[in-house]
């Protein structure tokens, strides 16, 4: 019942920010997290054309289940990907993301000195990451 | 047959004074009921608050972002930005002191240092912030220096990098008021790690980790004054 990664790409399918939220997490290097950005980027984009249910602007993966992992996408209405993994049997991913998102608002957007789309190199969002998992329990 | 009577009876009436008196009435009756009808402008509205108005805080912080971004892309160094917002928050300066002296009706304006320094503390940011500031001291190591700190000032709360810039917006206020006030004097924000005892958070928002210290600096005639003073 962990949380393991959280990754979010931007727009245009670059990777802004990724880091491990526990000890569980695999080791990956950052080249490895910046291909698997844009390939989930294009998996998502592919996913939302080749659904035979659309209309709505957040076509795309939503949730991803497997044995040994749980992935779950919340995208923005500006494009920006969140995307957070877990342990299976992990609840409240959707609630997580949606925090991360609030979290990201308040200290990035607000944040003269950040550059959208660029990757975010705010201290207080990290700090507001940690707050959010510590309340949601992550060990 | 009714219908050609009552058109005979609203046929145009010549010009005359009653018309006049009447156009007045009807005229004044439209713009009283406009003015409820349709929100006033600012500006129209009187100087004296009525019931407290607020401004949300990421209002604010959106808003204000804006600013430090506008003038980013139009300077070349941080010490220029800091320039810019120092004197964008100048002119607020002047005219905050001059609303705050008439809506507190005081009868006297304040001539030492130390009164105009409260008042900056207490009232004005009362009005600006919502609360006063956290705590007003005298420089122990420069007799001219006197700091004014607060724990969580607005125009940093959603910043991670170049606080001390980001209030040199709120440096220029205080300049602005102390120099409307008669008080030539510097400002200049800093941005110290806070103690532990220093709680001031916003909820939602981590705790932050530093404070600012806004450290005014008079100028010597403004000393020589007060000394004089006694």
């Amino acid at each position: 019942m962990a949380f393991l990664d959280l990754f979010i790409v931007n727009k245009s399918g670059g990777l802004i920010h990724h880091r491990s939220l526990s000890e569980k997490a695999p080791q990956i290097g950052t080249n490895e997290w910046l291909r698997i950005g844009s390939t989930f980027h294009s998996l998502h984009a592919i996913a939302a054309e080749a659904s035979p249910v659309r209309g709505k602007i957040d076509d795309g993966i939503e949730l991803i289940e497997s044995e040994g992992l749980v992935l779950c996408c919340f995208q923005t209405r500006t494009g920006i990907k969140f995307v957070l993994t877990a342990e299976p049997g992990t609840g409240y991913l959707q609630k997580v993301l949606k925090e991360i998102y609030v979290a990201y608002t308040d200290c990035a957007l607000k944040d003269p000195f950040y550059e959208l789309e660029m990757p975010i190199r705010c201290e207080l969002f990290t700090q507001a990451v940690n707050d959010v998992m510590s309340r949601f329990g992550n060990r | 047959n009714n219908r050609t009577r009552r058109r005979k009876q609203t046929k145009n009436q010549p010009y005359s004074i009653d018309n006049n008196k009447d156009l007045l009435l009807t005229f004044i009756a439209f713009k009283m009921s406009r003015q409820t009808a349709m929100p006033t402008s600012i500006l129209d509205r009187p100087l004296t608050r009525g019931r407290t108005e607020q401004v949300s805080l990421s209002a604010f912080g959106l808003m204000y972002s804006e600013l430090v971004q506008y003038h980013q892309n139009r300077v070349s160094s941080i010490p220029e930005l800091e320039r810019r917002l120092e004197s964008s928050g100048y002119g607020v300066g002047f005219k905050v002191l001059e609303l705050l002296a008439f809506r507190g009706r005081e009868a006297k304006r304040e001539t030492r240092i130390m009164s105009i320094l409260q008042f900056i503390s207490v009232t004005a940011w009362k009005s600006l912030f919502g609360k006063g500031a956290d705590s007003l001291e005298r420089s122990l190591d420069n007799a001219d220096e006197y700091m004014i700190f607060d724990n969580n000032p607005i125009t940093s709360t959603f910043l991670s990098s170049h606080k001390s810039s980001a209030d040199a917006y709120i440096s220029g206020i205080i300049a602005g008021i102390l120099e409307g006030a008669g008080f030539t004097a510097r400002v200049q924000a800093v941005c110290p790690s806070a103690d532990e005892g220093d709680a001031r958070g916003i909820i939602g928002l981590p705790r932050r980790k530093d404070k600012a210290v806004f450290v005014v600096k008079f100028a010597d005639k403004v000393l020589e004054r007060d000394a004089a003073l006694g």
